[in-house]
């Protein structure tokens, strides 16, 4: 019995030992290996790109499947992908001619019955795709020869061009046919195994882990995505920020973003790593209850909205807090998107003269007010700052997410301050058309308004567009309905190994990087 | 003793019921599962449809009650999040979760029995302090602190260790210390009464007395008794650090149930939760069941009580 050795001095040895036996470090990954780490916070477990709606599955959703069109990220513009030309039939019919020489992952060929069965499958809405509103647009798809479609359409849908670069991928034909049953007898869709177009398939998935995916060495030439370069892209789940940063700083891993603005600002002195503030589609606004449906009457004076205009310092928050790449915004839209125009009324950021309009609207002492967030607390505390010179004082409310939705819709916020992301989707539609056309989340339901929008959202003539929505930007601003703040900017960090360019869609194009 | 036993087991499953019945509750206090589940800025048809697919519009009693039968038919349902049966997914983790806590246990108890075999011997002495020392600091010091500081020393600073993952037995070097430092004052305080509490006593002395050699009195005689009450602690301990995981894993990137539990939360997969939760207190009240069968074993005063 010789185990008296037992005690802390053993404990210290053995990690000691550890240490020792570690001393080479953990396995380093990257250039060397042609391995793109990557990481976020999420547990991806379904890689299917109508079936799990996180981020993550549409970074790889560009990853592993093509669209029919492709948007080019600098000038906006539509180029071919799946598809070699399209047209308008009419207002609510696009045709397309489609290539003759790809290959899916499993070696089959594609054609028209594969772009007709994916549309036929996803605007089905018992299918249960789970954001349905990507291809809710979609009525139907019928095949016109073996390399043409017609794409019909429930009502004319202008952004549709949009939303098939974005979010419509294209499956084999009867890729769903063999769906495993679930408990209650349903077909469980999301169980396939993913088989695509794309730069990169899927080659393992742990769930939960990672995501393997390796280069399509087939993927066919002249594509407007380009040439996959890297030649195995590892994706893989870890919560903790400072985790990532530390993985990050010892070489397990390539690429991570969300960084918050201090630790990128303390990394960017790191010898091997790229810090980078890129522009984001989200925006943050503050909106106001303009029919006093949340039992106050203040905000239903526009005086007082517009007081609020002018006693915030949107550009101190923007700089300060968001990031170099964030900028104030004066519009209800995002000033990438197809329709946006800051060519509206512009609140200068001005206490005196929001003081003076309190007090013309009544309310020369200042009022109390409830105030409800749920993103970052700190820009909402700098507004709560602001508003408290002018003689207002709000009472904050933080709250999660789905809580304050459900209360925002039904209208009980006398003020909200949220964000939204246009789902990535580059046209005003997908900002505008939710929040003015007297929707759930419409704060003013003002009939002027839904009006003029719905001309722009119902047109496919892109001037009638620009025209109708740019008079639904200046009255939301001139009413003051909804203070538009900033845009979102994003911290990226980065292997100096690796060449890449972030988009202000936020879906990171993997594809296109490559070992500098 | 067969008296005692059934009444504690009958004490543990009505609070697995309650606690698996206000675990449901709650879920649903903190929001809308459906809104969660369909994502942030998904439109009201969207939800809607969600809500409709998963079955949230039934009445919440209905749900649990539904959920409740099918868990004892050993059915703990299907993740709405990860698409697949929530019990292999569960047991595909728990090893996990349990070497863990394991690990961790084994670093605590190895520090802090020796520290409070010491403490106990020297009473009151420097070297009494110093343990105590180490002790408040284990106590006072929050995992995730120490977890972030052991990544900056060992992850970074010295790349010694992996930071994330469990591919070898070094990946559990850290999270064992940063979950097993927080148990160590128990186990350390609790051996250091036992011990001082033993040696005082007249079997001690008579055991000395005899002219048995020091070592043996200490270790032979009363270590052993004085370790009783550690092993019921110990016990409780290991079910509450495989709660205390959450925590370390998330900083780890330990794919446990833990991180499971956390993730599950984040985004509102309400059959995981329930089953998760399940998991926990049911280890939880299994180990507090045996402690106590232990101590009544132990101790025939605590049955009559």
């Amino acid at each position: 019995m010789k185990k008296r050795k037992f005690g802390p001095a053993s404990a210290v040895l053995t990690v000691g030992l550890a240490m020792a036996v570690a001393w080479s470090g953990p396995a380093q990954a990257g250039k060397a290996d042609d391995t793109l780490n990557w990481s976020t916070n999420r547990e991806i477990a379904v890689v299917d790109p109508y079936y799990n709606n996180t981020r993550e599955l549409v970074i790889m959703g560009h990853m592993g499947w093509d669209g029919l069109v492709y948007r080019d990220q600098e000038t906006g513009e539509y180029q071919p992908l799946l598809a070699t030309s399209w047209k308008w039939a009419d207002d609510t019919a696009l045709e397309f001619e489609l290539r003759d020489d790809v290959k899916f992952h499993d070696g089959s060929d594609f054609d028209a019955d594969d772009v007709v069965y994916t549309f036929n499958h996803v605007s089905n809405k018992n299918n249960g795709v789970l954001t349905f509103r990507n291809v809710s647009w979609i009525k139907n798809a019928e095949k016109l020869g073996p390399h043409k479609v017609r794409v019909n359409l429930h009502k004319p849908f202008p952004p549709a061009l949009a939303y098939l670069a974005n979010a419509a991928f294209i499956l084999p034909s009867g890729h769903y046919d063999g769906a495993p049953a679930k408990a209650d007898g349903n077909p469980d869709f999301a169980a396939v195994e993913p088989v695509g177009t794309g730069p990169y398939k899927v080659a393992d998935v742990k769930a939960g882990e990672f995501v393997l995916m390796e280069k399509n060495e087939d993927y066919f030439a002249n594509s407007s995505k380009g040439t996959p370069q890297i030649g195995t892209m590892r994706f893989r789940t870890i919560t903790e920020r400072n985790t990532q940063i530390a993985e990050l700083m010892t070489g397990a891993l390539d690429w991570i973003w969300d960084v918050p603005k201090e630790q990128a600002e303390r990394m960017a002195a790191a010898p091997n790593i790229t810090v980078e503030n890129a522009k984001t589609f989200r925006v943050s606004y503050m909106a106001f209850d303009v029919d006093g449906d949340s039992g106050t009457d203040v905000f239903t004076k526009k005086k007082v909205r517009q007081a609020f205009a002018h006693a915030i310092n949107r550009e101190s928050i923007a700089k300060n807090l968001v990031g170099p790449a964030s900028e104030v915004i004066h519009s209800a839209c995002h000033p990438d998107q197809f329709g946006c125009t800051q060519d509206v009324i512009r609140y200068e950021y001005d206490p005196a003269k929001a003081k003076e309009l309190l007090a013309e609207a009544g309310y020369p002492d200042g009022f109390e007010f409830d105030i409800y967030a749920y993103r970052e607390r700190e820009f909402t505390e700098a507004v709560i700052g602001d508003l408290a010179k002018i003689g207002v004082k709000a009472k904050l409310n933080f709250m999660q997410y789905r809580a304050l939705r459900d209360i925002v819709r039904k209208g009980e916020t006398p003020v909200n301050h949220m964000t939204w992301g246009s789902y990535s989707i580059p046209d005003v539609s997908a900002i505008v058309s939710n929040f003015f056309t007297h929707g759930p989340d419409d704060p003013a339901k003002d009939d002027k308004t839904k009006e003029l929008v719905e001309v722009g959202d119902n047109s496919v003539e892109p001037e009638t567009r620009k025209l109708y929505y740019k008079q639904a930007f200046e009255r939301i601003a001139e009413e003051a309905y909804w203070l538009p703040m900033f845009t979102y900017a994003k911290y990226y960090a980065f292997s100096k190994d690796l060449d890449f360019t972030a988009t202000s869609d936020e879906i990171p194009r993997f594809y296109t990087t490559k070992w500098n | 003793m067969i008296q005692f036993a059934l009444k504690r087991l009958g004490i543990a499953v009505l609070v697995a019921l309650t606690v698996s019945m206000l675990s449901f509750s709650m879920i649903y206090l903190s929001g809308d599962p459906a809104v969660a589940l369909a994502g942030e800025g998904a439109s009201q048809e969207d939800i809607e449809n969600v809500r409709r697919v998963y079955g949230f519009e039934r009445p919440l009693i209905v749900q649990y009650g539904d959920w409740l039968i099918r868990a004892l038919q050993g059915n703990l349902g299907h993740s709405n999040y990860l698409k697949a049966d929530v019990a292999s997914v569960i047991f595909e983790r728990l090893p996990t979760t349990m070497l863990l806590g394991a690990c961790a246990l084994a670093f605590a108890l190895i520090l802090a029995i020796p520290l409070g075999v010491v403490a106990a011997i020297r009473a009151n002495s420097m070297i009494d302090r110093v343990a105590l020392t180490i002790a408040v600091i284990g106590q006072a010091m929050p995992s995730f602190w120490l977890a972030l500081t052991l990544i900056l020393w060992f992850g970074i600073n010295w790349r010694m260790l992996p930071i994330t993952g469990t591919a070898s037995w070094l990946n559990f070097i850290m999270p064992s210390i940063a979950l097993g430092y927080y148990v160590t004052p128990a186990v350390m305080r609790l051996t250091r009464a036992g011990m001082l509490e033993v040696l005082s006593s007249d079997y001690i002395r008579t055991a000395r007395a005899k002219g048995l050699r020091p070592m043996t009195v200490l270790f032979k005689h009363a270590l052993r008794n004085a370790i009783i009450p550690v092993v019921s602690l110990s016990a409780v301990q290991f079910g509450f650090m495989l709660g205390g995981s959450i925590v370390i894993e998330t900083i780890f990137a330990i794919n446990g149930l833990g991180f499971l539990a956390w993730e599950s939360i984040q985004r509102a997969d309400l059959p995981m939760m329930q089953a998760i939760v399940l998991v926990f207190s049911v280890f939880y009240i299994l180990l507090t069941f045996l402690a106590d069968l232990l101590n009544g074993f132990l101790d025939p005063r605590i049955r009559v009580a």
